[in-house]
């Protein structure tokens, strides 16, 4: 029995060793950071370490939630991350419909390629792009509506309109990669059923109505079900970049701030207060989404 | 594409292509117009004259990028986190993806570990305390804070774990019955099969290191350690007259601000134009390979 053991830990001896530097890894720059949310509870003084700056309980968490912008900025996160959510379902499934009438092998693979770039584009080249093509006064997009007789349109400085123009854009960004996830779902069909609905006489509207639509159902729900987890990522990488002190009314999202307070303001306690919340309330919906995604859409991720 | 589908009728089957179409271009048309941008003279930028096609032909937007030190400086950084990074990342996923791609009855431990490394995607300390762990561990300030810290993709791991558990059991028990180490069934059996997905995993952290901009940002004190998007970040989205030289003030008085901007952006398109048709061959196949089969 003994010697079993000893046989087994010796086989087993390399799978630890390859796990070795990974796990080195994660101790340090992923659970390490984990033990510096104490700072959330301390009134974090420079040069005091860790553990040597005055704990204040829940001070920092008490001076957030009185902050008189902080309902207003967990509001424009959700707003803001929920409309994604929603256009990130109906423009790629829409658009993944319509490629798969394209009788074309051409032109649907040109379309394909073309709707597929940005998504390899990181924000900082977006960003320039965009903060010059819809700028009010000579960027192209303003003066296209200039040319049919629109007033232009203060698409990132104008607090009512900046929430729409982050969802346009990150539209903008993200459809062609869901479609080509959908048009992946959509090959996976059975053709026998198109098959027997053509002998039934159902016409190419009903095919997709009762076919390809409920083939795709499964990955419409699992996709959606977990984009729920997101709902407090409204796209730092893209708001950072093209929000400006004139929309932080409705573009300041709860990453930003935290960046603004801790970064910028030096205010670690607070800034890792709100981490915190954010990381927490995350981790719950998380939990909800991949309960709710392994019931309905038989989802796991080993 | 279904060939059993009925086709639509005519008139429709128009409508949805040029639908498809007029999509394609608005996709399109932002990456064109910085282009032609890019190759227009700063009098015909300025005055709202550019679409598409460039006008006044001219490369001296380029010339000016080209023979900024601090923009061939990040260009530099930016290829070697990449040079340096991508594979690193991929012995590690590799090293991290097989312990975990083996069942309960060979490797006790592993559902602990997949817990382990499944937790840091599922919680993170935030950005505060992840700033001051960079500082502890003196990583501040140095080219490797760009690389390390974020060397395991666990997501990629994911995806080889479930690569690997789709292999026929039958290569590796072949090989264990003669006498075949781990080390052996890893490089041996496993990996020499694994050439697709791993060409796909490759790229995805090839261009995630090429688009970072984030940790520069934070982590590097001085902007002549920043890799290109981050100094981009600082020279276009958000210029600081600290980081513009002299020389530089006086050019851009001569060149318009907005054709430099346009050719910077359009320089650091190129690597992901370049890489793009392996991109987009490997997506898909990579995408159904690591999913889960039984």
């Amino acid at each position: 029995m003994a010697k079993t053991k000893t046989i087994k830990i010796n086989r087993e001896f390399p799978l630890y060793l390859m796990l070795l530097p990974a796990v080195i890894l994660a101790l340090v720059f992923s659970y390490g950071p984990m033990v510096g949310i104490v700072m959330a509870f301390q009134r974090v003084l420079p040069g005091k370490g860790l553990f040597g700056s005055p704990w204040i309980g829940w001070d920092n968490f008490k001076y957030v939630f009185q902050m008189p912008n902080f309902y207003q900025v967990i509001w424009n996160t959700v707003f803001i991350a929920g409309l994604k959510a929603i256009a990130g379902v109906i423009v790629p499934v829409s658009v993944a419909l319509m490629l798969n009438n394209v009788t074309s092998k051409l032109f649907k693979r040109t379309v394909q390629t073309v709707v597929y770039l940005p998504h390899f584009l990181s924000w900082i080249i977006l960003a320039g792009i965009f903060v010059d093509i819809l700028s009010p006064s000579d960027g192209v997009v303003n003066l296209l509506l200039k040319a049919v007789g629109m007033q232009p349109i203060f698409f990132l400085g104008n607090d009512n309109v900046f929430p729409w123009t982050m969802v346009a854009t990150d539209i903008w960004k993200s459809f062609g990669f869901g479609t080509i996830v959908y048009l992946a779902a959509l090959t996976d069909i059975d053709p026998t059923l198109y098959e027997a609905a053509t002998v039934d006489g159902a016409n190419r509207w009903q095919q997709t109505w009762h076919i390809t639509l409920p083939g795709i159902m499964g990955t419409i729900i699992m996709l959606t079900t977990l984009s729920l987890g997101n709902i407090l990522n409204a796209g730092f990488d893209q708001i950072f970049n093209l929000y400006s002190p004139l929309v932080y009314r409705t573009g300041d999202i709860i990453d930003t701030l935290v960046y603004r307070t801790g970064i910028a303001n030096y205010q670690y306690g607070v800034a890792t207060a709100v981490g915190l919340f954010k990381s927490v309330v995350s981790l719950l919906l998380i939990g909800i989404a991949y309960k709710l995604a392994a019931k309905f859409a038989d989802y796991r991720i080993f | 594409m279904n060939p059993k589908i009925t086709k639509l009728p005519p008139i429709w089957n128009i409508v949805n292509m040029v639908v498809l179409g007029t999509l394609a271009l608005v996709c399109a048309f932002p990456i064109m117009h910085i282009f032609a941008l890019s190759l227009s003279s700063a009098t015909a930028a300025n005055s709202g004259l550019v679409t598409v096609f460039p006008i006044d032909f001219t490369l001296q937007s380029y010339q000016f990028v080209i023979e900024n030190p601090a923009f061939v400086r990040a260009f530099g950084i930016s290829l070697m986190r990449v040079l340096v990074g991508t594979p690193i990342s991929m012995i590690l996923t590799v090293l991290v993806a097989y312990p975990l791609s083996r069942n309960r009855g060979e490797f006790r431990a592993r559902d602990f570990f997949v817990w382990f490394f499944l937790i840091t995607v599922l919680f993170s300390g935030g950005m505060i305390p992840y700033y001051m762990v960079i500082r502890q561990t003196g990583l501040i300030d140095s080219f490797w804070a760009l690389v390390i810290p974020g060397a395991l993709p666990v997501f990629n791991v994911i995806l080889l774990v479930n690569f690997f558990r789709n292999i026929p059991k039958e290569l590796e028990e072949a090989a264990a019955m003669d006498g075949a180490t781990h080390w052996d069934i890893l490089f041996r059996v496993l990996l020499p099969l694994s050439l697709p997905i791993l060409a796909t995993l490759t790229l995805f952290v090839a261009v995630g290191h090429w688009n970072s901009w984030f940790d520069g940002l934070l982590l590097m004190n001085s902007p002549d350690k920043y890799p290109l998007q981050s100094y981009l970040q600082t020279v276009i989205i958000n210029p600081d007259p600290r980081f513009l030289s002299e020389r530089d003030l006086a050019l851009l008085q001569i060149i318009s601000n907005r054709t430099t901007r346009a050719a910077q952006i359009f320089i650091a398109m190129i690597p992901i134009l370049v890489v793009y048709p392996f991109l987009q061959r490997y997506f898909i196949t990579g995408l159904k390979m690591g999913s889960v089969k039984g």
